[in-house]
């Protein structure tokens, strides 16, 4: 269904890059996250142009392409395999149904990125989490707020953080806070164009991406404790 | 309303984290974090939460019944031959 808010033709857009400060990690040595799942082979522009055709081979092609990187996307973004698949289904669909609309003004695989990510919003604005006033949707509730810290340390992550007890914490963000978090910290879009994706603020973008590192933050301070405890 | 950076409390530089970390600015060279050992622990763990970010969630492979699901879906869509 068309939706005003999350247009389902993807604009073209340059690759995002991280802006964080200098003491954040800097994408120098991360991966484009639009570039090209694969290294763009001999055939892959033959087969855009084909599936625009109508090709089917050539659309199967691009599926197996790309599916393991829109599905990869999905599921950080909802973090429920069955929701990811379902999405990935979907993505694939609209790209089936739009492809011939690609005009190659930017790489296939960023326009592809930003039609899945497009999916997912829809779906998660279908869910309840409502872009018309992300503000407030957005904020979880009192108790599920990530604490600031104040008076002495106790317990700091030492510069260590054990990956499973970090991708367990992320999935287990409130859904506007996870939101922020996959699209800047793991994918890579700046604030300005997760702002626009999802029609808020550049401040909203960037406050809710500090909570989300806080109560991750928070989360994470108790892991050992939870682990200890087992 | 600017506060002076030599003279924040915690709760005011914390306010302001979320636009220091923004900023392209070395966050570290802060006033606040030469004195204060609390909010350097904090920073630093939100350092360290955003670099591990980059690690997580190593690509995944859908089923492979996915794309039978797919190809199914463009059939009904009437988009597709059907070979038989």
């Amino acid at each position: 269904m068309p939706n005003s808010q999350f247009p389902t033709q993807p604009p073209d857009s340059t690759p995002p890059r991280l802006d964080r400060g200098a003491s954040f990690p800097a994408s120098a040595n991360r991966s484009d996250p639009v570039a090209p799942a694969v290294p763009p082979g001999p055939g892959q522009p033959d087969a855009v142009t084909r599936a625009q055709a109508g090709d089917h081979h050539a659309f199967a092609q691009l599926y197996s392409l790309h599916k393991r990187r829109i599905y990869s996307l999905c599921l950080r973004m909802v973090g429920n395999v069955g929701e990811a698949e379902d999405l990935t289904q979907e993505a694939f669909l609209q790209l089936h149904r739009k492809i011939a609309s690609f005009r190659g003004d930017s790489a296939f695989s960023t326009w592809l990125h930003r039609l899945a990510i497009n999916v997912v919003l829809m779906h998660l604005r279908k869910k309840g989490l409502s872009l018309i006033s992300l503000d407030e949707a957005m904020e979880p509730a009192p108790e599920e707020g990530p604490g600031r810290s104040f008076g002495a340390p106790d317990l700091t992550l030492a510069g260590a953080i054990d990956r499973l007890a970090l991708q367990r914490a992320v999935d287990n963000l409130p859904a506007g806070y996870r939101l922020i978090f996959v699209l800047h910290d793991i994918e890579g879009y700046e604030h300005n164009e997760i702002a626009s994706m999802l029609d808020c603020s550049i401040g909203n973008s960037k406050s809710q991406l500090h909570k989300a590192r806080l109560k991750l933050r928070d989360t994470l301070r108790t892991y050992p404790r939870q682990e200890e405890r087992r | 309303m600017m506060h002076d950076p030599n003279t924040l409390t915690c709760e005011e530089f914390q306010d302001q984290l979320p636009d220091l970390i923004g900023t392209g600015e070395d966050i570290n060279l802060h006033p606040h974090l030469q004195n204060c050992d609390n909010c350097r622990a904090l920073v630093d763990d939100l350092v360290t939460i955003a670099a591990a970010a980059r690690l997580l969630f190593p690509f995944a492979e859908p089923p492979d019944e996915l794309w039978e699901q797919i190809e199914s879906a463009i059939k009904g869509q009437g988009n597709l031959p059907d070979p038989g």
